[in-house]
């Protein structure tokens, strides 16, 4: 048996650093990383539950990736894109002008801190309860028609949730007001930290404040769009309370609000384990290819 | 000192679980707070009710512990599969003890393979105890053997229940059976739709509203083996809620939603509501509120037909099969218990006992005040021994869920008839994987 030689080469301390983030991994490989072997390995099996009875799980290959080919998946990872989009552009627009206002040294907005507490608040509500009002306002006897049809904007009730562009668009409404608050405290930070000799020397040099903005402040917050960017886009991905409550889980009208994981909940529901496997794993494709094209991005700009 | 004290502490504890001999706890699931009610204010044992209604306690010290989820896209069926799966390994206090079922998905539960509803014989309950009970309410809860496997307190007769004031100034009447002679069949029913739409009034309320008396009058159950069979008459409600649609007589509202409930409300300009006998306590007096009271009536329709109904489930593997035993015989067995129900001002149920309904349809005293004073048990009981559940299935409440939402698109006029249609074979396929084949008639 050989034995180590104290003090040759001095103390090691590396393996406390493994024994303390040990608990990590043990607790992530038990329950997450096996769990989520068995959701790759469940998307081969016929595996689901018919009433009170347990079918599989069979072994079937990949019937469950053919047969979602055939479904509208294409046409909800559409539907995902368009509720982010329309709720992404408006919420960095704004955020970029309010966060460009808060920060300016030359408009001395009164209240700051009263106002950034406001834009704020929408985010602290849980989404679903969020949604669940908005169901409530916007409801074809609700508080929002009452008043159209009492001041003569509308001669009958607007039925938004009827219509394409109504449940998209309000799905798109909540998503910008739950986020713009937190895009616009983080883009603040991120224009406060440019240097304000820059700034001057624009002005000395006589830059207009248009210029100002898109040739200095943007391209020097550009790691702070980017990663508003992804963590956006990774939430859009995920999209789910809101046009789940909103629609009832249906994605109505016509499953133009369905979104990808939405889908994915239908077929968990029904405790079609086989099935949501795949889906999953396509899900992970998805989001593997665009966090990929969008590291690829920033890597080249910079 | 410490010490003796958590030693006499747990002996205490050790001596209150062996004074009770069965499970301390009745844990009783279901989907609404209808029960509750019933149980809270029926059970002759009920000692004290939490404030916040989550728990009652009863004279013996057991505490009935209530989890209510709500029905809507199965949600309560997929949490009580769940915790049915679990019962064997559940602690005594957590097993379920009672759960309740409709009528949409009851067979689901009292089929003997999956035996998760207790035989109420094995329970101790007889054939006399349950012999005054209308015989549909004990057919759809029998499993293949003959085993009755549920008990209910109530049958549920279809009905329409239309706003009197209405009806006069539509009909010039608002007696009964007027009203029913003008709405005995669907023709009549959308002569007096467009009448009504002349004076600035909706027939019915929204798009879900006929389908009962429609699905319940099917040819053949939803699904038989793996194949999904749409009915004609399913698409017979589908064509008619597109005319009353494009012709204006609903209001094109949901079935409980925000605007379905309004126009039962003092200001609606609904003429009727397809109810069942629960519906008018349950929900309609609420949602009409004082200014209803009188301006309701009720009527056969324009076909016979039931909706819902409650039954009460043993779980297999409960640790309170007496007190089980004993809730269901007095809840839905005793005669006395259920008449009061039914004379009960705010409750007016039409309850499971027939010669008890019987006694009330024939006392002249008997009226309902909400509805003018009309005797609407007298008007049911001729209807209810004849109520015919053969063409029920195990998946009704998906199907009829699904084929409503997927036409709701159809007639809100934002796709076309193949579309919604297409759309509801998609919706069935996620939610029962094993429907293989869908048939449109």
């Amino acid at each position: 048996m050989k034995k180590s030689v104290p003090g040759r080469r001095g103390i090691s301390y590396a393996k406390w650093g493994y024994i303390f983030i040990l608990p990590f991994f043990v607790s992530f490989f038990v329950f997450s990383f096996f769990p989520l072997l068995d959701t790759i390995r469940y998307s081969f099996f016929e595996y689901y539950r018919s009433g009170l009875k347990q079918i599989g799980p069979n072994f079937v290959g990949m019937r469950n990736y053919l047969e979602l080919l055939t479904t509208d998946l294409p046409k909800y990872a559409g539907n995902t894109f368009i509720l982010w989009i329309i709720g992404f552009v408006p919420q960095i627009v704004v955020s970029l002008l309010l966060a460009q206002w808060f920060a300016s040294a030359r408009i001395k907005i009164h209240g700051k801190q009263f106002f950034k507490v406001v834009i704020y608040l929408p985010n602290l509500i849980m989404a679903a309860a969020f949604s669940m009002l908005f169901f409530t306002l916007f409801s074809d006897s609700g508080p929002i028609n009452s008043f159209l049809v009492n001041h003569g904007i509308t001669t009958e009730a607007v039925r938004f949730m009827a219509t394409v562009g109504g449940t998209r668009g309000l799905v798109g409404l909540m998503n910008f007001l739950m986020w713009f608050g937190n895009t616009t405290i983080m883009l603040m930070a991120a224009i406060m930290g440019i240097n304000p000799t820059l700034f001057e020397a624009a002005e000395l040099d006589g830059c207009t404040n248009r210029q100002t903005f898109f040739k200095i402040t943007l391209p020097l917050i550009r790691p702070i769009l980017g990663y508003t960017l992804i963590t956006s886009m990774i939430g859009g991905l995920q999209m789910f309370d809101v046009p789940q409550i909103l629609t009832n889980g249906e994605g109505t009208p016509n499953r133009t609000s369905m979104t990808l994981i939405m889908y994915l909940n239908k077929h968990l529901a029904s405790k079609n384990y086989g099935m949501a496997g795949a889906l999953s794993v396509y899900l992970f494709i998805i989001s593997a290819i665009l966090c990929f094209l969008v590291y690829r991005m920033m890597n080249k700009e910079t | 000192m410490k010490k003796l004290m958590s030693l006499l502490l747990a002996l205490l504890m050790l001596l209150g679980t062996c004074a009770m001999a069965e499970g301390g706890v009745l844990n009783i699931w279901c989907w609404n707070d209808e029960f509750q009610s019933r149980f809270n204010d029926y059970y002759p044992n009920v000692a004290e009710v939490a404030a916040d209604k989550s728990t009652t306690t009863l004279t013996d010290g057991t505490i009935v512990k209530w989890t209510i989820n709500p029905n809507q896209d199965n949600n309560y069926q997929n949490k009580l599969d769940e915790a049915l799966m679990a019962q064997a390994d559940a602690a005594d206090d957590d097993k379920i003890d009672i759960f309740l079922m409709e009528a949409d998905y009851a067979l689901k539960y009292v089929d003997a393979d999956v035996d998760v509803a207790m035989p109420l014989s094995e329970l101790g309950i007889t054939e006399e105890d349950l012999a005054d009970q209308y015989q549909y309410t004990r057919d759809i809860v029998t499993d293949a053997n003959g085993e009755q496997r549920g008990t209910s307190w109530q049958a549920a007769p279809g009905l329409f229940a239309y706003r009197r004031s209405i009806a006069k100034d539509v009909l010039g009447t608002d007696d009964p059976t007027e009203v029913q002679a003008a709405l005995s069949d669907w023709t009549k029913f959308a002569d007096v739709a467009a009448k009504a739409k002349e004076k600035g009034y909706y027939m019915v309320s929204g798009y879900d509203d006929t389908f009962r008396t429609f699905s319940n009058n099917v040819s053949a159950p939803w699904v038989t083996g793996t194949t999904l069979t749409v009915d004609p008459n399913i698409v017979a409600w589908i064509e008619q809620t597109k005319e009353f649609t494009e012709q204006g007589y609903n209001h094109k509202s949901s079935l409980w939603g925000d605007t379905w409930t309004t126009d039962q409300g003092a200001d609606g300009k609904v003429f009727g509501f397809f109810y069942s006998t629960w519906g008018i306590n349950f929900t309609l007096v609420g949602n009409a509120g004082e200014a209803g009271f009188g301006d309701w009536a009720v009527c056969e329709g324009p076909q016979p037909y039931y909706w819902g109904g409650t039954w009460l489930a043993a779980a297999r593997g409960t640790d309170n099969p007496e007190l089980v035993k004993d809730v269901m015989l007095q809840l839905t067995c005793n005669k006395d218990i259920m008449k009061e129900m039914t004379l009960n001002e705010s409750i007016q149920d039409y309850t499971n006992t027939v010669s008890g309904m019987q006694e009330i349809a024939e006392d002249p005293d008997f009226g309902s005040a909400f509805l003018g004073g009309q005797n609407h048990i007298a008007l049911f009981s001729t209807v209810a021994p004849t109520i015919d559940m053969s063409n029920v299935s195990a998946y009704d409440q998906g199907c009829n869920e699904k084929i409503q939402t997927s036409f709701h698109d159809y007639f809100d006029g934002n796709v076309d008839f193949d579309t919604a249609k297409a759309n509801f074979e998609m919706a069935i396929k996620e939610l029962f994987p094993e429907i293989t084949d869908i048939v449109w008639p």
